[in-house]
């Protein structure tokens, strides 16, 4: 090791004195040129390496601080008895998370909630951003109404949504009006409904840019082609256009299943921590979870979630791949 | 391209007019309900706020729910007493801003850093460091608040601010998006600043981070609405109803102050209407810019 390194700091001492004394090119100097180059490029991949641990250092800090160390300590938790008494007891608390019946109420309105939420919010988008790709006037303003409920905070539109879902308030006047007797939005099975409805509606504008976006960018030729074909619009739709969306597909539905998880802010602000049975989220087990100081059953919780998670992600990709072959490169 | 039939044309025309409506509808009402003085509120709104608390001496409430275009009597009363008589909404106000300013600019700054790293030099490690990101983006709340739930504890943060901007400034979010666009920059323009003797400071802080200027905005204006609506972080991370921001007071109104909640709301979605209003052209763009999650 010693040994190693006093020889190249001799190499380096010999290689700037041949550098200095540049008028004697002889052999030795050649041999003390090429150890310097060497040495060069091994300092300067060494110094590139330190560069770009200067400019990725702080983030991944404060990620692996933030987010993996504390998870994999999660991860820990989640198959241990107890923080106190660390014993490992293998899947028993997945088992008992599981059989809890919350927990299993709570998944079950997730999933289902997606599951309708998340296509709709895909293919309704994309209506909407074909509808605008039609020449109609005055489409940049209505590219505007369209995105308006992103940027409005939610917590100041919910008051317009409880007069209109309450059971004395607007939408049942409506019904009422045709003759439909009144419905308990917020407090029967229809809450779902009322949801989906808030979730598209702050939603598909941002979703519909990026369909617009990516509509944008299908080659002009390949439509025109397909015109002087005498192609069918529904055929230009099926085989050219939704090809080469299928990237954005991926991303909209990515995107829009992880706002699904954000729905909470809805109900959490309509109708506060304890909501009606059926709109009874996961993060409201979360929440709960949290102030009953459970730490295993919280650990063993995230981790399902995150497997969960990581599972869809990688099948998402894995779609994608099968039907985004041919159109990319 | 074939022009659609004209008949088609308006039929789309008014779907789409009316589709749009309806999307900008209950922010319209919010607005101008919050012009309305609190006896209009009750005698409108009072079937459905009563319920919530019980009893209100209201005398004149109808048994149908009105929902109102606009007010009888446009009247500014409420925003006087949220500005002046009652402050208690402005401290939830500061609350919010103190919360979110930090956030958005601590995260640009270290995302752009980032970006700039992940843009100029990529191996393997780096790639799969990259991808790792994505999917930590991806997470949703429910997995990442147990971690960052316990991290604030040993470190003694909970339920101060820090415990939500540590997390929110280091949040892999705008990294990501950063980094998309720092990729589109011509690496000639690197490689000849390079070659000009620049060091790698100058050509993140001279030449990339000005390409960036309006995917900068962009992801700004994201983030800053992203966390202006913030309610998981605050109830589980900032238990201390003091300090938690407006998103999640609101909810917690009572029947007596409908018509401040009404105004209240207003003024708290006026940052995010002015920041749309101003960067609408960036935001979409930005958002357009986004295409897929891979690469």
């Amino acid at each position: 090791m010693s040994m190693s390194s006093a020889d190249t700091l001799k190499t380096k001492k010999r290689s700037r004195g041949a550098a200095g004394t540049g008028k004697t090119p002889g052999p030795a100097a050649g041999r003390a040129s090429k150890a310097r180059r060497a040495w060069d490029r091994g300092n300067e991949k060494l110094l590139d390496t330190l560069r770009s641990i200067g400019f990725l250092g702080p983030s991944v800090t404060g990620v692996a601080v933030f987010f993996i160390i504390p998870f994999l300590v999660v991860v820990w938790y989640s198959v241990i008895r107890s923080p106190i008494k660390p014993e490992f007891v293998g899947l028993e608390n997945f088992k008992n998370v599981l059989s809890n019946a919350t927990f299993r109420t709570a998944a079950k309105n997730t999933i289902q909630f997606s599951v309708v939420a998340v296509p709709l919010a895909v293919v309704l988008s994309l209506v909407l951003a074909l509808m605008l790709e039609c020449r109609i006037p005055c489409k940049s303003l209505l590219r505007t109404f369209f995105l308006s409920p992103m940027m409005v905070p939610v917590a100041s539109v919910v008051l317009i949504w409880q007069v209109v879902f309450h059971y004395n308030g607007t939408l049942n006047e409506v019904i009422a009006a045709f003759g439909i007797e009144k419905i308990d939005w917020l407090k029967s099975s229809y809450s779902q409904v009322v949801l989906i409805i808030l979730f598209l509606w702050k939603n598909l504008g941002y979703n519909m840019i990026l369909f617009m976006a990516a509509l944008n960018n299908i080659p002009k030729e390949l439509l025109e082609v397909a015109d002087v074909e005498g192609a069918s619009p529904v055929h230009k739709l099926f085989n050219i256009k939704l090809r080469y969306l299928s990237p954005t597909v991926l991303f909209v539905t990515i995107l829009s299943l992880i706002n699904s998880f954000k729905v909470f802010r809805e109900i959490f602000l309509l109708v506060g921590a304890y909501p009606f049975e059926d709109i009874y989220m996961l993060q409201h087990f979360m929440n709960n979870t949290f102030s009953s100081q459970d730490p295993q059953k919280m650990s063993a919780a995230a981790v399902l979630m995150a497997v969960v998670m990581v599972g869809l992600i990688a099948l998402l990709f894995k779609v994608e791949d099968i039907f985004g072959k041919d159109v990319e490169g | 391209m074939r022009k659609p039939h004209y008949l088609a044309r308006t039929v789309l025309t008014i779907i789409a007019a009316c589709f749009a409506l309806a999307f900008l509808m209950p922010t319209v009402l919010t607005i101008t309900n919050s012009f309305m003085t609190q006896s209009e509120i009750s005698a409108n709104y009072g079937q459905v706020f009563t319920n919530v608390a019980g009893k209100d001496g209201k005398t004149y409430i109808s048994d149908t729910v009105n929902l109102k275009f606009i007010p009888d009597k446009v009247s500014l009363t409420q925003y006087i007493t949220v500005l002046i008589k009652s402050p208690d909404y402005l401290f939830k106000f500061w609350n919010s801003v103190i919360l979110v300013i930090p956030i958005v600019l601590l995260q640009l700054a270290v995302a752009s850093i980032t970006a700039y790293g992940f843009t100029r030099w990529r191996g393997k490690v780096r790639n799969f460091l990259f991808f790792f990101y994505v999917i930590l983006m991806l997470m949703p709340y429910q997995v990442t608040l147990v971690p960052n739930y316990l991290v604030s504890d040993w470190l003694g943060i909970l339920n101060t601010r820090w415990a939500i901007i540590f997390p929110g400034m280091f949040a892999p979010f705008s990294v990501f998006l950063l980094t998309k666009s720092m990729r589109r920059i011509p690496g000639s323009l690197i490689e000849a600043a390079k070659l000009d003797g620049s060091s790698e400071w100058q050509i993140f802080k001279d030449i990339c981070l000005p390409q960036c200027r309006s995917a900068l905005y962009s992801i700004a204006i994201l983030v800053f609405i992203d966390y202006w609506n913030m309610v998981e972080q605050p109830i589980i991370l900032l238990p201390d109803a003091a300090k938690q921001p407006l998103s999640v007071y609101l909810s917690t109104i009572n029947t007596s102050e409908v018509g401040l909640a009404f105004a209240i709301a207003t003024i708290y979605m006026v940052p995010c209407l002015l920041l749309f209003l101003h960067g609408e052209d960036y935001l979409v763009e930005g958002i357009a810019h986004q295409g897929s999650v891979k690469g």
